[in-house]
């Protein structure tokens, strides 16, 4: 499964960005530009919600690594 | 008188034994300087252990010398651990080493500045070698120790600027002996397993030598050779590290390193809204374009009043034909004048005028007959008339 990270999601929404701005497009192009980046805007903020909060540690015995939850304080 | 003499080499077996027999000499601990140090192709290591007074000549064989966490030199205050025993063909003791280990941090600056220069030299602190960090990491991965500041504060740090941050620690020791060796053994797990997409390795303030490990080769390597990019976060903002150099990214302090590694999502979301309304201005103001470049369209002459051509065309066609009326009538009056003078001239000359003054033509087969001599008895003849013809035959 080769699926966008956040980085490459934000470049392409970026490049949609300034493409639409330059004006040079016609109007079917535009309109298909503005979907892709409306996607594209959508995948970004679905990749941030889609985080979960997780602060663990790795413990290592004998050569095998486990994760717990790791607690700070 | 009788000498009673023995050879050399049972003099050298002798002490050799003397020696192997003293407990004491069996396992001892020698501390001292390196000098005249040879890296043996074979893999032994020969070098002398002096101090201001004395020296002793030392031996590491390979199976020995690659435990070795350092690369031991010339004027490196070592300890060594060994057996003192006789070399019997040269008739020298020299000690056997088995392990090694630097004694002190000897001159720290010193050794600062010549890993420094020598890494330097390597290319390990090349600007074109250092990765990115991602903008956006799923795990942020931590070595450091798994108590202390350092780790609250980057969880702090990290979870502020987005409370779904995924940090991952890895602990490890970050002073003392073997810090160093097991700061770049956790760089190469984390690596193995690409357990992070980016790495922040650091510690808190200390002395010089409480941030050693990471002025160490070791580490330094570790963190040239990782794939996944590193920011090095050592003590406060003033104190460099080696590590500091190969990093691909300095943090001044443990909290810097998390806000450089943990992008602040409300920035992004802000972003993210902000270039959507970008998309949707541009698509509006596109949209406005098209819609005046119509109306100007729409507006001109051949929409709103588009028979009006057709009219202008009209009136020019009809002109056309009043002209085409005009010499039609004159061509034929001019005809009908020239008719007339004609039929007048012709009916001056016409026969059928002296005809009606009684006249009359004669006619042989067709042939108007102008003389007698044309003419003999019988031959049949037509005789014209004004109004009508008379058959006829000559007498």
């Amino acid at each position: 499964m080769s699926k966008e990270n956040f980085e490459e999601t934000m470049t392409k929404l970026e490049e949609i960005v300034t493409e639409l701005e330059n004006g040079n497009l016609n109007l079917d192009e535009s309109v298909q530009k503005f979907e892709e980046g409306m996607q594209k805007a959508k995948q970004c903020n679905k990749m941030l919600e889609e985080a979960e909060k997780k602060i663990t540690i790795l413990l290592e015995k004998d050569g095998e690594i486990t994760e717990e939850n790791f607690d700070a304080e | 008188m009788k000498y009673n003499a023995v050879t050399v080499t049972q003099l050298n077996k002798y002490i050799k034994d003397r020696f192997d027999e003293d407990e004491n000499l069996n396992a001892i601990l020698v501390k001292g300087e390196i000098s005249n140090f040879k890296n043996h192709y074979t893999g032994h290591l020969y070098f002398t252990l002096k101090d201001e007074n004395s020296l002793v000549k030392c031996i590491m064989f390979k199976s020995y010398a690659e435990k070795l966490a350092f690369k031991p030199t010339d004027g490196m205050k070592v300890m060594v651990f060994g057996s003192v025993s006789v070399f019997e063909r040269d008739g020298v003791y020299q000690i056997y080493v088995k392990t090694m280990m630097e004694d002190g941090m000897g001159d720290l600056h010193e050794q600062f500045e010549k890993l420094k220069a020598k890494l330097e030299k390597e290319g390990l602190f090349d600007q074109t070698h250092k990765k990115r960090i991602p903008l956006y990491p799923k795990v942020v991965g931590v070595l450091t120790s798994q108590t202390g500041a350092v780790i609250r504060d980057i969880i702090n740090v990290s979870t502020r600027r987005n409370p779904n941050v995924h940090i991952r620690l890895l602990p490890v020791p970050v002073q003392g002996p073997g810090a160093a060796e097991q700061i770049a053994e956790k760089i190469k797990i984390m690596n193995e397993k690409k357990l992070a997409d980016v790495i922040i390795v650091g510690r808190g303030g200390g002395s010089l030598e409480d941030l050693w490990p990471f002025n160490e080769e070791i580490v330094a390597r570790a963190i040239y050779e990782s794939e996944l990019p590193i920011i090095s976060a050592v003590g406060h903002e003033t104190d460099f590290t080696i590590a500091d150099f190969v990093a691909d990214l300095r943090a001044p302090t443990p909290s810097a390193a998390a806000e450089l590694a943990v992008p602040d999502v409300y920035e992004l979301k802000e972003k993210i809204i902000s270039y959507q309304n970008r998309i949707r201005q541009s698509l509006k103001k596109k949209i406005e374009l098209m819609k005046l470049r119509y109306e100007k369209c729409m507006k001109s002459r051949v929409f709103t009043d588009p028979t009006r051509n057709i009219k202008d065309r009209y009136i020019i066609l009809d002109t056309y034909i009043k002209r085409l009326e005009t010499r039609i009538r004159n061509i034929q009056k001019d005809k009908q004048t020239r008719y007339v003078e004609i039929v007048a001239k012709l009916d001056a000359l016409s026969p059928l005028k002296t005809l009606t003054r009684g006249y009359c033509l004669t006619e042989k087969e067709e042939h108007i007959i102008k003389s007698a001599k044309q003419l003999k008895a019988d031959d049949e003849i037509k005789l014209k008339f004004y109004d009508g013809e008379k058959n006829a035959k000559v007498l």
